[in-house]
Order: C-alpha cells, then sequence, then structure tokens
C-alpha cells in the first residue's frame, strides 16, 4: 500500500482586524469598553501635558535679552536668557574665564578614555583602565589646582557647577572601588575580627544619611586631626563622600563575590594559589565583570547625591543655580523654575543615559554568559 | 454514539501573522480518550490550550458541553471548572501546602466547605498515591510527586473532561511511569482525556484515537494499533520512525 | 594547620591593634582640639535651654525647653513626614507599578515617562523645585487661591479647617476604635464561615449598622464635641484653622513622587517574579482573575516586593534628612543645624543624630530579617 505523499497548507493571512496598527490598537487600546474609555482619558492627560510643558517652554518663553526685562511678558514662559547668561557659571563655577580650556581639557580627555572603557567591544581594557586610574586623575589634579609647569594656582573655592559634581561624583566612585572590594572581601573573611569590622563599617555608613556624612565630614574631620593639620573643605566632602559610597560599592561587590561558584575557589586551591593570589587573579575579574551593572547604579545614585554638598556649601551645579538666583538684574517670577528645569534637564540626561547603559550591560552578560555554558 | 462534548469546526488561530492552526475539524465524545503527537512548534499545546481558551482562536468554532466558546462568554470559569488541566511544569502554587492547592479552587469556585473540599481532596491524592504528602509543600517534593498533585488538584473540581499538555516530559525517567500509571487509572474510569505526549505506549494501551499534528494542521488520525502498525501518510511514517527509534 | 591559625589570629591582632590605635590617636585630637578652642563636652547642653522657636511642633514646645525637647520635636517631625511619605509613596507607587504592566499600552507608557522622569532627577532638587520654585511663589495670603472659602493655599502653605475637639471627643475615638476592631472581625467571621459552610456572609451592612451605632452612642454620651474651626484672614495671614507649613509640603511632595517611582519599579518586578504558569494554572481551575490575583498572584508577589520596599521605606526615611535644605525642622535641622550652630559640639550632636537614623535602620533590618525567614518558601519550589 503507497502511503499519500502529504503537504502543509499554505499559510494563510490572520483577518485583518487581528493584524497591523489596527490588530495592535484593538489590542492595546481598546480591548474592552473600559479600555477606550481609560485610552480616551490618557490621550486627554497627555495632550493637556504637553500643552502646558510647550506652552511654557517654547511658546511663552522668552529667548533672547541681556537682563531680566527681556523675560517679563504678559504671559509668562521659562526665561532661557538666564540660562544663557550664566552656562559658563553652571559649568565652571568662579573657574577664572582666562583658565577654563583647562578644564575643558579634562572633560574631553576623560571622555577620550572613558567611552572606549565603557564599549564591551573595544579592547585594551587593561591599558585603558590603568591610563583611567593612574595617569588621568594625577593629569586632572595638576590640571585643575594649577600652581606646577606654569598654570596659575586655582583655588577649589572657586570651582563650581557641573566640574564640582563631577568631580565630587567621580572621586567618589573612584575612591569607593577599592575600599569597597576590601569591605567585600573583609566581610566574607573567615576572621572573626576583620569580619565584624568591616560589618560595623557597612552597616554604619548604610544606615545614617549622607547628609550626616557631610556634616561630619564638614564640622567634625577638622576636629579629629592634629592642630595645624587642616585640608580644603572639597576635599573633606570627597572624604565624606568616598567613605559613604564604599558602604554600598561593598555590598554591591559582595553580590558578584557570591555568585561565583564554589569551584572557583577550590579550582584555585587545587592549583596552589593562595587566599591573595586567588582574590585578585581568579575571582575579583570574575565578580567584578558581573557587578557592572550595580556598579553603575551605585554610580548613578552618587551622582544624584552629589547636590548634597551645597548644603554643607560647596557649589555644585544645583547650588551654582541656586546661589544664581540671588542676582537681582535677573530676578522673575519664571527664574526659579527655569533654572530648576535647566539643572534637572542636566542630571536627568546623565542619570538616563547611565541607567540605559546598566541595563545593556546587564543584557550584554547574561548573553555572554549564556554563550559560556 | 452520544453526543460529542467537545465539537471544533474550521477552526484558525494566529499568534500575530503566524497561521499556528489551520483549518482544524475534530470531535471528542463522552468517555473517549485522544492522544495528539507530533513534532515540536506543530501547534499542539496551543490546540488544547484553546479548548479552556486559555488561548483565542479567531476563526470557526470550538463548542464544549454545547457551550460555544467565543469573546462573548459569560461563563468562562464555570467552563473552566468542568475542564481540567495539567501542565507540562506542573504549576503548582508553591506558597500552599499541598492540601491548600487542592482546596483551593473547590472552595473559592464551588463553594464548598473547607472540611468538604479536604476530604475530597485527601480522597484524591490517595487515588494518586501520596496521601501522606498533604501536609508539605510542592518544593519538598519530587517531579513526578508534584505532577500528580497538579493531576489530584485538577480532578478535585470533578471536571468532565481533562485536558494533559505533555504531563510526562519534564520529568526523569523513573518517574514517567508513576504518572502514567495514575493517568492509565483515570482513562479506565471513563475520563474523557485529550492528552498530548509523546509516550506511545500509553497512546497504545488508554487511547480511543491517535491524532497526528504538524504545521498547524491535523494530518492523519486514527485508532491506534493502525495509526502505528500502518499509517496512511509518508508524514507520520516519518515521525513515527524517528519517535520509535529510540 | 597549626601555623595557618597562628598566622590568622597574628593577622587578626595586628588589624585589631591598628583600629584600636587609629581610635585613640582620633580621640587624643579630639581631645586636645576642644580643649585649645574651649568647647565643652558631654551631653550636658541637652538639658539646657534651647532658646529658638520651631515652626511646626508636634508637641508643646516654647523656646524655654531644653535641648533634649528639641530632639523629641525634630524626632517627631522627622517620623511624621516619612510615615505619610511612605504611605503616599505606597499608594503612588503602587498604582504606577499595576499601571506599568496594564494591558493599556498608553497607560503602561505614561507610567513608565513618569517612573523615568522622577527617579533620574535628584530629589534634592525635586524639594527645592517644589519649595522655592512652586510654594514659596505663590500669592501671599491676602491673595491666596481659596477651596471654597474654607482652604487657602498661599506662599505661607497651606490653611485648612480643623476640628477642635473638646472634652467628650475621645469616646467618638472609641467608637472608631470599635469599626475598625468591628470590621477586621466581621472579615474574619466572613472568611470563617466561608470555609466552615461554604457560604460567604455579608461584611459591608453589618459594618454599617455598627458604624451608626457606635457613634450614635458616642452621641448620647458625649454630645457633639466637636467645633469647627474654620480659617479667615485678619491683617497679613490667617487664623483659625490647621496650617500646613511649605517645607512640610514641599517635603512630602518631593519625598513621595520620587519614592513612588523607585516604588513603581519594585512591585513591577515583584508581579513579573510570578510565573506566567501560575496565573494559567489558576484560570484552568476556574478561578476568575480578581481571585487569582488575591490568592495566587499577589502572596507570592509580594514575598519578592517586601523586602526591597522595606529598604526604599528606609530611604525615605533618611531622605528626609534633606529637609535641612529648606529648612523643615526635622531632626537634621533642628540637630545638626539649629543646636550645633549655638551649641558647637559637633562631636556629640553629629553622633546622637547619627544614632538615631542608626537605630531606625538596625531596627528595621532586623524586622525585615524576621520577616523574610518566615516567608521563606518551604523546599525549592519550581
Ligand atoms: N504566545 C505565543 N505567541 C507567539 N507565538 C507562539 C506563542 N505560543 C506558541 N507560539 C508559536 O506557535 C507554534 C506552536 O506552538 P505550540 O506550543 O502549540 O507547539 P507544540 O506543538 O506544543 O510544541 P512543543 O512540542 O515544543 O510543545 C510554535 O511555533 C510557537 O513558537
Ligand atoms: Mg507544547
Amino acid at each position: 500500500m503507497s502511503a499519500q505523499t502529504w503537504s502543509p497548507k499554505p499559510a494563510r493571512p490572520a483577518p485583518a482586524n487581528t493584524v497591523g496598527f489596527v490588530g495592535w490598537a484593538r489590542e492595546n487600546l481598546f480591548a474592552t469598553k473600559l479600555d477606550t474609555a481609560l485610552t480616551l482619558l490618557c490621550v486627554t492627560l497627555i495632550v493637556y501635558t504637553l500643552e502646558v510643558v510647550f506652552g511654557w517652554a517654547i511658546i511663552d518663553a522668552s529667548f533672547s535679552g541681556e537682563d531680566r526685562k527681556a523675560c517679563l511678558k504678559q504671559v509668562q514662559g521659562a526665561c532661557w536668557p538666564f540660562i544663557d547668561a550664566k552656562l559658563g557659571q553652571f559649568i565652571y563655577g568662579r573657574y577664572p574665564e582666562m583658565e577654563r580650556w583647562r578644564v575643558d581639557w579634562v572633560f574631553a580627555i576623560g571622555a577620550l578614555g572613558l567611552v572606549p572603557l565603557l564599549m564591551p567591544k573595544v579592547g585594551w581594557k587593561r591599558a585603558n583602565v590603568i591610563f583611567m586610574l593612574g595617569f588621568y586623575p594625577l593629569f586632572c589634579f595638576f590640571m585643575l589646582t594649577g600652581g606646577v609647569f606654569g598654570l596659575t594656582p586655582v583655588d577649589t573655592t572657586d570651582w563650581g557647577g557641573l566640574l564640582v559634581t563631577l568631580v565630587v561624583a567621580i572621586t567618589g566612585i573612584v575612591g569607593s572601588l577599592p575600599l569597597g572590594i576590601l569591605l567585600a572581601l573583609g566581610r566574607r573573611s573567615e576572621l572573626p575580627i576583620v569580619r565584624a569590622l568591616c560589618v560595623a563599617f557597612i552597616e554604619i555608613f548604610r544606615g545614617v544619611p549622607l547628609i550626616t556624612v557631610l556634616f561630619m565630614a564638614s564640622v567634625m574631620l577638622p576636629l579629629f586631626l592634629p592642630d595645624g593639620v587642616n585640608f580644603d573643605k572639597l576635599v573633606r566632602c570627597l572624604i565624606g563622600v568616598a567613605l559613604f559610597s564604599s558602604a554600598y560599592m561593598a555590598e554591591v561587590v559582595r553580590g558578584g563575590l557570591q555568585a561565583i561558584p564554589k569551584g572557583q575557589y577550590e579550582a584555585a586551591a587545587a592549583l596552589g594559589l593562595g587566599y591573595w593570589k586567588t582574590t585578585r587573579l581568579i575571582i575579583l575579574p570574575q565578580a567584578l565583570k558581573l557587578v557592572i551593572p550595580g556598579i553603575v547604579n551605585t554610580f548613578i545614585g552618587l551622582f544624584k547625591d552629589t547636590t548634597l554638598v551645597l548644603i554643607v556649601g560647596l557649589f555644585d551645579l544645583l547650588g551654582i543655580v541656586q546661589l544664581h538666583f540671588t542676582d537681582s538684574s535677573w530676578a522673575t517670577p519664571e527664574t526659579h523654575i527655569t533654572g530648576y528645569a535647566f539643572a534637572a534637564f542636566v542630571f536627568w540626561v546623565f542619570c538616563f543615559a547611565m541607567s540605559r547603559y546598566s541595563i545593556f550591560m546587564e543584557n550584554h552578560l547574561s548573553t555572554d554568559r549564556d554563550k559560556e555554558s | 454514539m452520544t453526543d460529542p462534548v467537545i465539537r471544533i469546526s474550521n477552526m484558525n488561530k494566529w499568534f500575530g501573522t503566524f497561521h499556528v492552526l489551520r483549518d482544524i475539524n475534530l470531535q471528542v465524545a463522552a468517555g473517549e480518550k485522544i492522544v495528539i503527537c507530533g513534532p515540536s512548534g506543530s501547534g499542539k499545546s496551543t490546540l488544547i490550550r484553546c479548548l479552556n481558551r486559555l488561548e483565542h482562536h479567531q476563526e470557526g468554532h470550538i463548542e464544549v458541553e454545547g457551550v460555544s466558546l467565543d469573546g462573548s462568554m459569560k461563563n468562562l470559569e464555570s467552563i473552566r471548572s468542568n475542564v481540567g488541566m495539567v501542565f507540562q511544569q506542573f504549576n503548582l502554587f508553591p506558597h500552599m501546602s499541598v492540601l491548600e492547592n487542592c482546596t483551593l479552587a473547590p472552595i473559592w469556585v464551588k463553594q464548598k466547605t473547607k472540611q468538604e473540599a479536604e476530604a475530597l481532596a485527601r480522597q484524591f491524592l490517595e487515588r494518586v498515591r501520596i496521601p501522606d504528602q498533604a501536609d508539605k509543600y510542592p518544593g519538598q517534593l519530587s517531579g513526578g510527586q508534584q505532577q500528580r498533585v497538579a493531576i489530584a488538584r485538577a480532578l478535585c473540581m470533578n471536571p468532565d473532561i481533562m485536558l494533559f499538555d505533555e504531563p510526562t516530559s519534564a520529568l526523569d525517567p523513573e518517574m514517567i511511569k508513576e504518572v502514567l500509571d495514575v493517568m492509565v487509572e483515570l482513562a479506565e474510569d471513563g475520563m474523557t482525556m485529550l492528552c498530548v505526549t509523546h509516550e506511545m505506549g500509553f497512546a497504545r494501551q488508554v487511547a480511543d484515537r491517535v491524532i497526528f499534528m504538524d504545521e498547524g494542521e491535523i494530518v492523519e488520525e486514527n485508532e491506534p494499533e493502525a495509526f502505528f502498525s500502518n499509517p496512511q501518510n509518508e508524514r507520520t511514517k516519518m515521525f513515527l520512525s524517528q519517535v520509535l527509534s529510540h | 594547620m597549626r601555623s595557618w591559625l597562628n598566622r590568622d589570629a597574628l593577622l587578626q591582632a595586628i588589624v585589631l591593634l591598628a583600629v584600636v590605635a587609629g581610635m585613640v590617636w582620633l580621640v587624643g585630637n579630639v581631645q586636645s582640639n576642644l580643649e585649645r578652642q574651649n568647647i565643652n563636652s558631654g551631653f550636658g547642653f541637652l538639658s539646657e535651654r534651647a532658646g529658638f522657636g520651631i515652626n511646626q511642633t508636634l508637641i508643646d514646645y516654647t523656646e524655654d525647653d531644653s535641648f533634649g525637647r528639641v530632639v523629641v520635636v525634630g524626632l517627631l517631625n522627622t517620623l511624621l513626614v516619612s510615615v505619610l511619605g511612605i504611605f503616599f509613596a505606597t499608594l503612588l507607587g503602587f498604582s504606577l507599578g499595576v499601571a506599568r504592566l496594564s494591558r493599556n499600552w498608553l497607560i503602561s507608557k505614561i507610567a513608565m515617562v513618569y517612573i523615568e522622569i522622577f527617579r533620574n532627577v535628584p530629589l534634592l532638587l525635586q524639594i527645592m523645585f517644589w519649595y522655592f520654585g512652586v510654594l514659596r511663589n505663590l500669592p501671599s495670603p491676602r491673595q491666596a487661591l481659596s477651596i471654597g472659602e474654607a482652604m487657602f493655599v498661599s506662599n505661607r502653605g497651606v490653611v485648612v479647617p480643623w476640628l477642635e475637639a473638646g472634652a467628650g471627643a475621645v469616646w467618638y475615638g472609641v467608637a472608631f476604635a470599635g469599626v475598625l476592631a468591628g470590621g477586621f472581625w466581621l472579615r474574619r467571621r466572613a472568611l470563617k464561615m466561608k470555609l466552615n459552610t461554604g457560604q460567604a456572609s455579608r461584611v459591608w451592612r453589618p459594618l454599617a449598622l455598627l458604624t451608626l451605632a457606635l457613634f450614635a452612642v458616642a452621641a448620647l454620651l458625649a454630645g457633639v464635641p466637636f467645633t469647627l474651626d474654620v480659617p479667615y484672614l485678619k491683617g497679613f495671614n490667617f487664623r483659625g484653622g490647621l496650617t500646613v507649613i511649605p517645607e512640610f509640603v514641599a517635603l512630602l511632595l518631593a519625598l513621595s513622587l520620587y519614592t513612588a517611582a523607585f516604588i513603581a519599579e519594585i512591585v513591577r518586578a515583584g508581579i513579573n517574579a510570578v510565573d506566567k504558569g501560575q496565573r494559567e494554572a489558576s484560570a484552568a481551575l476556574g478561578l476568575p482573575e480578581s481571585l487569582a490575583l488575591r490568592l495566587v498572584v499577589i502572596p507570592q508577589a509580594l514575598r519578592v516586593i517586601i523586602p526591597p520596599l522595606t529598604s526604599q521605606y528606609l530611604n525615605l526615611t533618611k531622605n528626609s534628612s534633606l529637609a535641612v535644605a529648606i529648612a523643615y525642622p526635622d531632626i537634621v535641622s533642628v540637630l545638626a543645624g539649629t543646636t550645633l550652630s549655638q551649641v558647637g559640639q559637633a562631636v556629640e550632636i553629629i553622633f546622637v543624630t547619627m544614632m538615631i537614623y542608626l537605630s531606625l535602620s538596625l531596627l528595621t533590618s532586623w524586622a525585615m530579617n524576621r520577616y523574610n525567614q518566615r516567608m521563606a518558601l518551604v523546599g525549592n519550589a519550581s
């Protein structure tokens, strides 16, 4: 008996109202009567919000002018000339105008080093890290403070704006990384005293608000030092911020250490490696790679927290914007809102970009893992 | 012959633009046992999930116990409580004990008292041969035990029809038999069953009809004896030679 | 083995010694610095007269009270703004989290935009925006926005009518407690009846009756001991009613809106963490969607949600310390701000402030650990 041959029925296109935009809309916007009502409500809400925002930021806004008169219109919108006039201050603070190129160089070199570091595909990671952690900080230090190579000294009290925000955030994260790693290792150590000290440090700093740590750094730290020794206020804040974030960093790193399978330790022990060699060569490289998203997230938190330095009298971006509200030649009813909107936008761009990067790395790392297994 | 309890006519289903089920026609009589097999991705799961409306079809008709399944249904829950389903991944509720898993639906859907529901549950746990695990949590049981709990949980609703979607394929070989034994017993008691499985021994033993699907179509259906010994279609032959060869 | 032990012991001894030596050095420095600058030490200042006013006090306080009482006033203000902030942030956060998972594309996208905006802008900026940008920019009391001539919004804050409670008000409190207890009891009874007889029992009607009865009794016992205190404008400011200071409004608003964005993400992740099969299994058993949510999905999602949620609550409480930037009299603001500038004893004051937060944190994490232990799923659930 000969078997029937079989060929699959050709696929037919789906009913028109279930595919394409119509199908999508039926499913996602108008699935039920309630959904339809909610969709209409949302549309109204969106239209209204856009109207208010665009009306304020563009249609009713002032765009050019030399002082407050430009922004005293009948219908009031954003006072962009204020931002335009103060932009230099917002970026560099009171850094002397003649010397601002130094800050620009620091920004440029930093970006140049950072971008390839962040891209997983680009090689030379080790060299790049050494450059960024070894050479770059020194470069920044001499460039920004001056006093050597014929550069005019610039006092840190003259630093401000985005410059201070970035200096605090980046020093905080760079300083907290090694300390955080040590604390995380200490917390997992088998030596009870070391472990107890690390746990105490971590839990204390995670248990108190950053502002109390900053107060401690700015008013208590001078008392802790011998007579005559004193740091600059910026440096004191940097120490406070670094100590504070190292506690959070330690917990992030600990998460990575816990994710390393026991087999890795055993294999290293079988090779005859001691504790430090195992940690440095086998465990840390894997653990740190795993927690890149966590580190980025800590950095986002830290970046937002840099604004707190204004409370102890430093002028970060928000602080300097706030400071310039007192300039009577720009006193308009819209100055505050415009200034906050500008600062919020700058912070938002940084934080949002970093959070996307963190998600990207998470996906990248998980596909890496899939490939390996 | 009694009226069919399930009647599928010219049923078509798409996932977006992908045509998963193509012109399906099938009638199942009360007490009939159907085994559905076919290669991966042929639409077996989708077909039986349409029967309790976990998936919605776009064209044609599905009628279960005289009720037509479509978008205007009011009493979806009552149909669902008459159609039990057992999943490949068990899907037990991990935060409830075995007993609570079994009594949840009788209490909240069938408005039974706790006492009645527990008595019923213990009776079915006995039938699936795990009477002494009632107070454990799913996480403490082996895969085979979990799947038997899932069967008991479905039976507690006194369903007229049972759907099985590859109930043994997530199990280690030594546990497959304990689940199949329970299913055979259930079949002997006269339950209407639709079962997606590649356990050909089971199909031979209990099935009234075996259905072979590919590319979203029913390619061939026949009584097990004829189906296995003398497949009519060369696609079926090829599939059987692959399944039976190992 | 032995030599390792010895090496470890030695290492630990060295670490310990270094830490102790460091401490001794620091304490020595502090002592000599304090002596040189003629600053007192010790906690004696807590019983001295404070001498400054506080613009929001939950307990009686005057300038003549001690610094010790200032600590209590500040702590209560911190707790007030934190508790209310937690309440509103939870409400908004859960709504946003659920909206984020809505089948309705627009709702989900609106929730996403909210979350991405609010969590990526520094909290301090948001606090200052609401305070300096919005609330302090409002018209003066004379031009206040009025809602039904009873509630006024101006740059001095929000003034609302208030029920002035007289002597018998406590009976109403008792009646209210009775209604709450009755409500709980009725729900429990309904569940029990459901389990014992399969029949649902009424909850709402008896509860309404109970409410009516209890308040009627309270009225009989105490009459109506309330007078409605409606604010009115007198001179340059409002009299009567309850004034909510703008510092409080700004801080509460910012804390709630900011934390809600984080809570929304936690809720979304928690609900997503419940396997799709759980809903399918519930549906296949005939459970309606609402019951499946209540009995199957939410209990499992909560296990995932609650630990990070608590840490958000803790964050909110710690973040309330940003009050100092707008001079809301919370614990940091009255202690590390005003008190410190008057007394100058930085070490003690910062220490007290830190200890207060630290004890709140440790208490919470202790409770959290207890909860986690109790809630851990038995066995490794699949
Ligand atoms: N929710 C869904 N959305 C889009 N496509 C889907 C969905 N569920 C299943 N499919 C696709 O439909 C086809 C049929 O799936 P189905 O699960 O029914 O196959 P199956 O026969 O049960 O296969 P298996 O033996 O692997 O379980 C597959 O190609 C699958 O990728
Ligand atoms: Mg399948």
